[in-house]
């Protein structure tokens, strides 16, 4: 089961990257990351009895993994449903080869790969590696347009993820250091770290740490290396910043949560909350005040995702079982709703020609069935009930309260009722509004899945089901 | 015997420092991967060093590697880049040159105090050296702050992942293998993407500064 899912898109990739182009080779995407899916709850299932491992223990999944590797499976699928219309488009006006169309299709399954190995790896050099490898696999996803933009975008988006992601690997390297002088056997798996952690050298953990934060940061978009963020979700095609936004940041976020069990079973929780906090206010501070200039909805879109990941951070700080299951559920949440709202602007940008908020009006009667996921999305992401994202936001506002960490709640309730002004005012300007042309129909082989979507974000917020077990269970691992 | 262990340590050493150091004096983007080229051999050479002296022929065999990649392909694949390109010279670094040196000089020593730490704990001659990978890194992004070529960003960039790999071999009884051959393989696919990215900015847009690229903001 590990195996297969791992094997699954390598696979789609080598045969989307080899065969002549076709059709059939975005279906067989879909059909990939339906599999994915598929497994992602077994697996599921699986690790809440036993650990599925495979590859003598080097590759496994307890319930943090299985978890993420939902997220993965279920934003991956719908990114996969939006990339046959993306490429279909680009296709039919010629703005891409049938080459290049093969090339997306390959990298996009390679990315998948990359991301479920992250959260399969045992040992965190590896996960490292996987980690550095969605940077790689990602950089030609974002210039595939060939614009210029484009271009600028996948440079700053490598050169700074690479460069962040080193200051983690030199991170890992000093925790590696530390456990090669410990008392036990020196070893990068995760449980043995965690296990062996008591044991280790202080001063050298948290300067690991330190470099661990900033650098997976980088990648997860905290402030102050993220600056790369805004520019690679707005130039990407929309099925890429679905993936980069709703799976790719919170990837990251998992390992930044996995050395975040070594630093707390090795230091306690002081040190590390503080980092955590810094990190996390300030990313949130940025992300507000960039997220109430925006002109651009899909940049807007890309601060918005700052800005929950400023929360986890904040949840990871708290680090309770209710904070970490708060967390979680967000990761959830957020990846669902982000996802449906870049596949969603992606639409907008194809019928009206620009990503410009001033230059889109009359949504929700040209376009019924675009507006209404729009806002609909929107609803869910700035927290309002039933979605889940409600739940979650609370859980982590009540948590950092409960940890005595009130004037942080009281900020981060600040910040998120900015951000629901924020965007509340765009978001009504581009739905409403004087209408220029007829009403048009979405199609349904776009609008269901999305619906879909949001449904289950829905059912998630109001009854936790089918994921509540999971995330308990998940919660525990990372604590 | 124990004694030429650490001076030729020394050595390789100083060269993987000395190279770091170069590629912020001189502004011929040519004699920078030159001096990448040579980081290569110096930290290829510190591997198989510490491998012989470990008895390790894991290591000796990961020194090869690493001078395989680090010290031809990958300098092959930026020289290529910088043929193209018709003045392949930092005209206007953000510090001039003199600066920069003193600024590595600086960030050397802030190296050696964030790291006593780490020193303290490993207390071997190959330890003590730590220091200088950390330096290296630090380098490595302050030549990528103030150099403005896209070429002079990716000799940044490896001088970084240089410097972390130092600190790897000299801090510890030596990285997994597969943590090791992952490692490169994606330092080798990264610079193959920034070389394709650079030729195609270069063919296509005329985009040699990154100064030139300044159409995304808010």
């Amino acid at each position: 089961m590990i195996l297969a899912i791992l094997a699954l898109p390598l696979l789609a990739g080598v045969i989307s990257a080899l065969a002549p182009w076709r059709r059939g080779v975005a279906l067989l995407g879909v059909a990939s990351l339906a599999g994915v899916l598929v497994l992602a709850a077994l697996i599921g299932r699986a690790s809440l009895v036993g650990a599925p491992s495979a590859l003598g223990g080097s590759l496994g999944a307890d319930p943090l993994s299985a978890l993420m590797l939902l997220v993965i499976g279920a934003v991956g699928l719908l990114a996969a449903l939006g990339g046959v219309r993306y490429l279909d488009s680009q296709l039919e006006r010629g703005a891409c080869t049938s080459r290049q169309a093969s090339l997306y299709a390959a990298l996009v399954q390679g990315f998948i790969a990359a991301m479920i190995l992250t959260v399969l790896a045992r040992n965190i050099a590896v996960m490292w590696v996987a980690v550095e490898a969605t940077t790689v696999v990602t950089t030609f996803l974002v210039g595939h347009r060939r614009t210029r933009g484009a271009l600028e975008a996948s440079w700053k988006y490598i050169i700074i993820c690479s460069v962040g992601i080193a200051l983690a690997f030199l991170g890992t390297m000093l925790l590696y250091v530390a456990a090669s002088h410990g008392h036990g056997t020196a070893s990068l798996d995760w449980a043995t770290l965690v296990r062996e952690a008591p044991h280790l050298n202080h001063a050298v953990v948290r300067l690991a740490f330190s470099l661990i934060v900033l650098g997976y940061g980088t990648k997860v978009g905290l402030a102050p290396l993220h600056s790369w963020l805004p520019d690679a979700h707005s130039q990407a095609p929309a099925p890429v910043s679905a993936l980069m936004s709703g799976v790719l940041l919170s990837v990251a976020f998992y390992a930044l949560l996995r050395c975040r069990a070594i630093a707390v079973a090795a230091l306690g929780t002081d040190f590390v909350r503080t980092t955590l906090l810094i990190s996390g206010l300030v990313t949130l501070g940025v992300a507000v005040t960039m997220l109430l200039h925006q002109s651009d909805y899909k940049r807007m879109l890309a601060y918005s995702s700052m800005e929950h990941m400023g929360l986890l951070c904040l949840g990871a700080a708290a680090g309770t079982p209710l904070a970490l299951a708060a967390v979680l559920l967000h990761v959830v949440g957020h990846g669902l709703a982000k996802s449906v709202l870049f596949l969603t602007a992606g639409e907008i940008v194809e019928a009206d020609g620009t990503s410009q908020i001033a230059g889109v009006s009359g949504l929700l009667v040209r376009r019924p069935a675009l507006g209404g996921l729009f806002a609909v999305g929107l609803a869910a992401l700035v927290g309002l009930p039933p979605f889940s994202l409600f739940a979650s936001e609370l859980g982590v506002v009540r948590a950092l309260s409960a940890a005595g960490l009130a004037w942080v709640s009281a900020l981060a309730l600040a910040a998120l009722a900015f951000v629901v002004v924020g965007l509340s005012a765009p978001a009504a300007r581009m739905l409403l509004g004087p209408a220029t042309t007829a009403p048009q129909r979405a199609p349904f082989s776009f609008s269901v899945p999305m619906g879909v979507a949001l449904g289950a974000l829905a059912l998630l917020g109001v009854v936790a089901w089918p994921l509540s077990s999971l995330i308990h269970a998940g919660a525990a691992v990372a604590l | 015997m124990s004694f030429s262990y650490v001076s030729l340590l020394d050595l390789a050493v100083v060269v993987v420092m000395v190279t770091a150091a170069l590629t912020l004096w001189r502004q011929s983007l040519a004699a920078a991967v030159k001096a990448l080229a040579v980081q290569g051999v110096g930290l290829a050479a510190v591997a198989v060093i510490l491998g012989a002296h470990r008895h390790d022929l894991v290591l000796v065999g990961v020194g090869v590697l690493v001078l395989a990649i680090k010290a031809v392909a990958v300098p092959w694949l930026i020289g290529r880049v910088v043929a193209h390109d018709h003045a392949a010279r930092e005209a206007s670094p953000l510090i001039n040159v003199p600066a920069s040196l003193v600024g590595a000089g600086v960030l050397t020593l802030l190296a050696f105090a964030a790291t006593r730490g780490v020193v303290a704990l490993v207390a071997t001659p190959a330890g003590r050296l730590i220091p200088f990978g950390v330096a290296i890194v630090l380098i490595g992004f302050f030549s990528m702050v103030v150099r403005r070529r896209a070429v002079s960003q990716i000799v940044g960039l490896l001088t970084i992942d240089n410097g972390i790999a130092l600190t790897a071999f000299l801090g510890t009884s030596g990285v997994p293998l597969v943590v090791e051959l992952g490692v490169t393989l994606d330092v080798l696919l990264a610079v193959v993407v920034l070389q394709v990215l650079v030729a195609h900015l270069q063919r296509h847009f005329n985009v040699h500064d990154l100064d030139q690229l300044r159409d995304l903001h808010d």
